[in-house]
């Protein structure tokens, strides 16, 4: 049965494997039609900032296209790809002070500005939640 | 009063205790609370509700077998259902052969589906 799960998550780009556990969770979540509200707090909001660039790595000789270095605005896309793809709803919140905080107002196409109270929200309206804080 | 559930299984509708699934993303090598999630576990399994223990990241490397891992054989031996990511397997080079007896593979759709079916999930 459909419902709608919840994702709260708090580590800035870069840091921490567990957003890409996170990340992984939710494409599971929409590739069994479920639909996803995600809830970005703190570093997290930097995760969909719209001016990440790959680089090339002169230590290891690479170019840009060679490094294939990872984007979390990628993947995020992705994802928004995917809920497209399978007619479901990927709700994609930054709360906004940290945003003005950190300078990180770009984001990529979905995702809006919000506050801690669209989390309560989304929690009392969804079917679960799971939250990644930072440690 | 709680009635407990089947050892290892789900909690499906016997009892109002809730049922858990905890994920674990550390090594006890590495981190010492790592102990006390397992605790938690099994403190949890013996309280009367179903509780998996999902192994994600370096949180599978205690389940090779031959490791020192007697925390995690004392969860199994509760009856927590102890699973490990197989993706986090795959880079870390551990074989679906080279897993302990009692610890099984599963993919991370598993998570979602028991956040669908209203399991209180924590990522520990």
């Amino acid at each position: 049965m459909t419902t709608t799960l919840t994702f709260a998550i708090m580590d800035a780009p870069f840091e921490n494997s567990r957003t890409v556990t996170m990340f992984r969770i939710m494409e599971a979540a929409l590739e069994a039609g479920h639909d996803v509200n995600v809830f970005a707090y703190e570093g997290a909001v930097a995760l969909p900032f719209a001016r990440q660039a790959p680089h090339a790595n002169a230590v290891h000789g690479r170019d840009t296209a060679a490094e294939n270095h990872p984007l979390p605005r990628v993947w995020i896309e992705a994802l928004f790809a995917l809920a497209a793809a399978r007619g479901r709803k990927l709700d994609w919140v930054n709360c906004g002070l940290c945003v003005d905080e950190r300078g990180v107002g770009e984001a990529i196409a979905g995702v809006r500005r919000g506050t801690p109270v669209d989390f309560w929200k989304m929690s009392v309206d969804s079917g679960n939640t799971l939250t990644a804080g930072t440690r | 009063m709680a009635k407990a559930a089947t050892a290892g299984g789900p909690n499906h509708g016997e009892s109002d205790v809730p049922n858990y699934l905890l994920i674990e993303s550390r090594d006890h090598f590495t981190s010492q609370v790592v102990s006390g999630h397992l605790e938690l576990a099994v403190g949890l399994r013996r309280a009367g509700s179903a509780v998996v223990l999902y192994l994600v990241q370096n949180g599978v490397l205690p389940c090779r077998a031959g490791a020192d891992s007697g925390a995690l054989h004392d969860a199994l031996a509760a009856g927590v259902e102890v699973l490990a990511d197989d993706f986090s397997l795959r880079e870390r080079g551990i074989g679906e052969r080279d897993v302990a007896r009692g610890v099984k593979p599963a993919s991370i759709g598993i998570v979602a589906g028991h956040l669908a079916d209203s399991w209180k999930v924590m990522f520990l």
